[in-house]
């Protein structure tokens, strides 16, 4: 505003309204979003940062009273810092395994097949398909595919890689299996979407300026795709460590692989520990947060393009 | 010649019987070309003509249908393209833009883990004047900046052969011509073969030694760009470089060294060593700069050939010269470039004229060749749009 006092009066003038009105609207178009973002992110977490703190009421039936009681946090995390562990180690096999598996969908779609079109939306398609049956189902069919009784096991043990008591659900790696397929489409898609954008002249380039096929992927393509590949991550990492479908002894888990989501669904649900669970919720929060903040960092997001 | 080193001089490039096909069409009928070590060489022509495959299978980006490339002797056609001694200038630049301008040039040299990377890195950039850029990333270049970064990341290589891919095309013109200036003196500095391909006549004239125009997948013409543009031997080449004149005529003697030829508008004679066909059909032509204009018939001294009488049906005033084209009765339409020696045009539209040239101007081309300097004269666009999809679309 200290410029504009400078610049004679007539020449801003016509602009100033406009530019007013222009303001308003853009605020009256942010309204909902707020609103909802205050009632549905805002207040909820606030409720529960406050019932964290309070103190649990063993006597009635999930209650609590308000309190500043931080010895939750302290309790949880000496009663679970192992379910915290394998959660992250869990989430991030996943991520690994996923982006493993996705890179080369994504690379064969978004580059290798990029001039047929048709083609490129069909295997697209195919890539979302699993959308349109439910999360829960799929989990199912992979317990009904991988149980004790199920084709794979049968076959693994005729050809003796199984013995008569191995098992595959219930495992770690059933776990890690059902993270890892169930987030596909979540790695796919931004993988896609930085590669679908990758200027082709450029590998020609880097194989002109003696760079192999092998070494124009990791200086030239893979640089270029970090978007998509820390989007991609992102966006499995982070609801992985957090899922308590796969890890649940109703899907794909057992006793021994319980993650920090099963143990708030059990805190919130069946122990009715509001306190525990809530202080639980938080803490995962919080390490998340911490955790990507530093890998986005580390990726230096802000220095790409 | 190793990938490993640098290139002491230019190499020969040597294409053996290269024929190109993609599905649908023929990039390439049939090429053979021997481009001498340290030329300047320019592959001329319009879009689709095959210039731009050509380079690309130089480079290895593509692979030939049927052909040889041999490079200083050695036969390159199976070698994967970072393995050949050469390096390209692209039209689009193909700048890495999540690298630095000097990690950009750099990248060459550190594949090949060549020795003193950075130092030899800023070196090629003060050769191109932008050292001062070095940190900054190509996007926050201009267009001309970022031209001279992909020269620098090239011929830091010292490639044996340096292929550009029409590199000024994206320039105004100043810059275009400041660039063309600099090219050459840098060619002429590190002895490297450039091969060029550009669809700009001007710019092969002014900077190549040997121009090749390509059409259709073929070479029409090959020879300096004086020989060119002085003893045109197609239709194609006669219009495509530079303007012509051309009319039909009937071959009547050939005596002494001597073709004489009857048109609508008189009889022409030329030396015959500058016809293509000494019989039957023939197309006479001249370029507008060697006819004289003469508001009467001059005398025939055997010495020039006389065209006329005809009208003047435009006149456009260019400073330096004056455009006249003129309508001669039976033979169509005739343009003549007359320098400006007085001040402004010496005729006005509708005045009656003669043309006269000397006879060792004129050239003879056969009689397809008026139809083929149509086309040349539509062939000329500024933009290789056919090239660039196809290049595209190759690329995966």
């Amino acid at each position: 505003m200290a410029i504009s006092a400078l610049v004679p009066a007539g020449t801003q003038a016509p602009h100033e309204p406009e530019r007013r009105r222009g303001g308003l609207i853009a605020l009256a178009l942010l309204v909902p979003g707020l609103a909802y973002l205050a009632l549905f992110f805002l207040v909820p977490f606030v409720s529960l940062l406050i019932t964290s703190f309070g103190i649990n009421d063993t006597a009635t039936y999930g209650g609590y009273y308000y309190a500043f009681y931080w010895q939750n946090y302290v309790d949880v995390i000496a009663a679970y810092w192992p379910q915290f562990l394998r959660s992250f180690w869990y989430a991030l096999l996943a991520t690994v395994f996923a982006l493993l598996i996705s890179y080369p969908i994504a690379y064969f779609i978004g580059v290798t097949i990029r001039e047929r079109k048709l083609l490129r939306n069909l295997l697209l398609v195919l890539v979302i398909a699993p959308f349109f049956i439910s999360f829960l189902l799929r989990t199912l069919a992979w317990k009904q595919i991988l149980s004790d009784e199920g084709p794979v096991v049968g076959v693994l043990q005729f050809v003796g890689l199984m013995g008569p008591q191995d098992h595959i659900t219930g495992t770690p790696f059933a776990v890690v299996f059902g993270l890892t397929y169930n987030f596909i489409p979540f790695m796919t898609l931004p993988l896609f979407a930085s590669l679908d954008r990758l200027d082709t002249r450029l590998i020609e380039a880097g194989n002109d300026l003696y760079a192999s096929n092998a070494s124009t992927f990791w200086k030239v393509t893979f640089p270029l795709s970090l978007p998509g590949v820390i989007s991609g991550t992102l966006l499995t990492f982070i609801p992985a460590a957090g899922d308590y479908v796969n890890a649940s002894q109703s899907f794909l888990g057992g006793p021994g692989t319980a993650m920090i989501g099963n143990v708030i669904q059990s805190k919130f649900l069946i122990t009715v520990n509001y306190p525990q669970a809530a202080a639980l919720s938080i803490l995962l929060m919080a390490v998340i947060v911490v955790i990507v903040g530093f890998y986005v960092r580390r990726a230096g997001t802000d220095d790409l393009l | 010649m190793a990938a490993g080193a640098f290139a002491e001089s230019g190499a020969d490039l040597q294409l053996e019987g290269i024929r190109k096909t993609f599905p649908g069409f023929t990039a390439i009928e049939e090429l053979d070309l021997l481009i001498p070590a340290g030329s300047f060489f320019a592959l001329l022509g319009p879009s689709g003509c095959g210039k731009t495959t050509t380079l690309r299978l130089v480079a290895g980006l593509e692979d030939p249908t049927a052909g040889r490339i041999l490079i200083g002797g050695q036969d390159v056609t199976a070698i994967k393209p970072h393995k050949r001694p050469v390096n390209t200038v692209f039209q689009s630049y193909a700048l890495f833009p999540h690298m630095s301008v000097i990690q950009n040039v750099e990248f060459g040299l550190k594949q090949r883990k060549v020795p003193d990377a950075v130092t030899k890195a800023h070196e090629a950039l003060r050769l191109v004047e932008l050292d001062h850029v070095a940190n900054r990333r190509p996007s926050q270049l201009s267009g001309g900046q970022q031209q001279r970064v992909a020269l620098a990341r090239a011929i830091v290589n010292r490639p044996a052969l340096l292929l550009l891919d029409e590199p000024l095309g994206a320039l105004d013109l100043k810059l275009r011509r400041q660039m063309q200036l600099e090219l050459k003196s840098i060619q002429a500095e590190v002895g490297l073969t450039f091969l060029h391909v550009t669809h700009d006549q001007e710019e092969a004239m002014t900077m190549a030694d040997t121009v090749a125009v390509m059409n259709h997948g073929r070479i029409e013409q090959l020879g300096s760009p004086q020989e060119l543009y002085e003893l045109p031997r197609t239709g194609f080449v006669a219009s495509f470089l530079g303007q012509s004149n051309l009319f039909p005529a009937e071959v009547e003697s050939t005596s002494g060294g001597l073709i004489t030829a009857r048109t609508a508008g008189g009889v022409v004679a030329m030396p015959a060593e500058r016809a293509v066909v000494t019989s039957g059909a023939i197309t006479v032509g001249v370029r507008p700069e060697k006819l004289r204009l003469l508001s009467e018939e001059p005398a025939r001294d055997g010495l020039e050939n006389v065209l006329g009488p005809g009208r003047i049906v435009d006149v456009s005033f260019a400073g330096a010269s004056t455009q006249y084209i003129l309508e001669i009765p039976g033979l169509g339409e005739a343009t003549v470039f007359e320098q400006n020696m007085v001040f402004g045009s010496v005729f006005t539209a509708g005045s009656e004229v003669w043309v006269a040239w000397r006879r060792e101007h004129t050239f003879g081309l056969d009689a397809a060749a008026r139809v083929e300097a149509a086309e040349a004269a539509r062939g000329d666009e500024p933009e290789d749009i056919a090239d660039s999809v196809r290049v595209d679309g190759e690329a995966a």
